[in-house]
């Protein structure tokens, strides 16, 4: 079974993470290769070539690509306990999250860390207000309900690496206080057996962000 | 789950409680002139289904649209049943799961998968890339953004290669969201001067083009050339005066 599906990963990647989850959910055996993307591997190349980017997903030798691609193709593929919703209504809104984790949370936290002085002022301010729209969305102890799902994998990403930016930047983008719902599921998901034997080491992940964020600083100085 | 069967035996009982009960059940929030409006329209065409269409003015939304997009406030919403669902390429998995008729989506996961693939990077990075450069000339770089356009437009040529259709014989999922490439980018092209696509350099996108305006679903509901036309050359002078 091993042999048939190999997923293409990288060490720290949360898109990655989100399909080592999903696998580990459904108990699904895989062959784990960490990829160095100053070095990426014919292999990666020729099943990503548009993107050549991780991860990539093969089974039985067919690539599958971008990870929440991968997240419906193993839910539809494999289908012990289901990630997504059965009713097509929740499920529609389940991608409608998806898409707007992906296309405006994520940017604007990711602004937050890359930004300088003024921009990184309103990038804060925008990131808040996403934030915010999202704590509405908890209705339960997790955004899949009683058990994850795959909104919890999209947004699981905030569970371990707002608080690495807010050490390496120096500055508090989540305050707890206001967003009791998001905390309490933050540490909920952080803590679920299925997760936290997969967080990547958190030393190495600050050292990470401390050298990207240096980058970000001296190729755009403060205007 | 409605399915045309079903609003048949409704039918033979009251015909005017019904006519509103169908005219009623798929609401679509829309603006005639956007491709993403029309995805959800084709969308509905395929699967047969009726629906009562809303023309918003984007400068004075309804107050059915706030409510019903409270989060972007954007068309196209479609509304089945009282319930909104938002987000043209959301929607349209809605309706291929909800609706009987021809499949939008293939049935096999892997196929899905590679069109969910390609779904994503046409209505993204392929779609980005074009509409940077076909407003280039009051953006930056204009060469270069006429570079990467090209590099996508290439990617999707060589899909189509022995294909009619990137979803096969039939228009799909694919197909319905590159939708921008075979009608709007032509009128945009005529508008501000920049010409992306020859034959000469994509010959099987544009073979796909004839094609795909030739569809019954796509040809019968298109917005008019010439208003799209209008409404393009506009944003060209406001662009050429705000530079």
């Amino acid at each position: 079974m091993a042999e048939e599906l190999k997923l293409h990963r990288t060490w720290s990647s949360p898109f990655g993470l989100r399909i080592v989850w999903a696998l580990h959910i459904k108990g699904i055996e895989y062959d784990a290769i960490f990829e160095d993307l100053s070095q990426k591997s014919p292999e990666l190349l020729q099943y990503n070539p548009i993107h050549k980017k991780i991860p990539v997903l093969v089974h039985k030798g067919k690539p599958i690509c971008e990870s929440l691609v991968i997240l419906e193709y193993i839910d539809e593929t494999w289908k012990e306990a289901p990630l997504l919703p059965q009713d097509p209504y929740e499920k529609a809104m389940a991608r409608f999250w998806a898409k707007f984790g992906e296309e405006k949370l994520l940017p604007s936290i990711w602004s937050v860390f890359t930004g300088q002085g003024e921009e990184k002022k309103e990038a804060l301010g925008l990131a808040v207000q996403n934030l915010e729209l999202l704590e509405e969305q908890l209705k339960e102890k997790f955004f899949g309900g009683e058990k994850i799902g795959y909104l919890d994998l999209v947004f699981g990403w905030l569970a371990y690496l707002l608080d690495v930016f807010e050490e390496v930047i120096d500055l508090k983008l989540f305050d707890a206080g206001k967003f009791p719902l998001l905390s309490a599921w933050m540490k909920n998901f952080y803590d679920a057996p299925e997760i936290k034997e997969h967080w990547p080491p958190r030393d190495k992940l600050v050292t990470k962000f401390q050298v990207l964020h240096e980058k970000y600083q001296t190729a755009n100085p403060p205007k | 789950m409605i399915s045309e069967d079903k609003n048949h035996h409704l039918k033979r009982k009251n015909k005017s409680s019904t006519q509103l009960i169908e005219m009623a059940e798929v609401k679509l929030l829309g603006v005639g002139g956007s491709s993403y409006s029309r995805r959800v329209e084709w969308a509905l065409k395929i699967k047969g289904v009726k629906y009562e269409f809303t023309e918003e003015d984007l400068q004075s939304k309804s107050p059915l649209l706030l409510e019903s997009n409270p989060v972007h406030k954007k068309i196209p919403v479609l509304i089945h049943n009282c319930k909104a669902i938002c987000e043209s390429m959301v929607i349209l998995e809605y309706i291929d799961e909800t609706f009987e008729g021809p499949s939008i989506l293939p049935q096999d996961p892997y196929e899905r998968a590679i069109a969910r693939f390609w779904a994503k990077f046409l209505d993204g990075k392929c779609l980005e890339a074009v509409g940077k450069a076909l407003w280039s000339k009051f953006g930056e770089e204009e060469e270069k953004s006429k570079q990467e356009a090209y590099e996508v437009l290439k990617i999707v040529d060589n899909e189509l290669k022995d294909k009619k259709f990137i979803g096969g014989d039939n228009i799909g999922f694919v197909d319905v969201a590159a939708n921008y490439i075979p009608f709007w980018l032509e009128i945009v092209e005529e508008a501000t001067g920049v010409v992306l696509v020859t034959s000469e350099k994509f010959p099987h996108l544009c073979a796909w083009r004839d094609e795909y305006l030739n569809c019954s679903e796509v040809k019968e509901n298109l917005p008019d050339r010439d208003t799209m036309l209008g409404f393009f050359k506009a944003k060209v002078l406001a662009a050429t005066v705000a530079k």
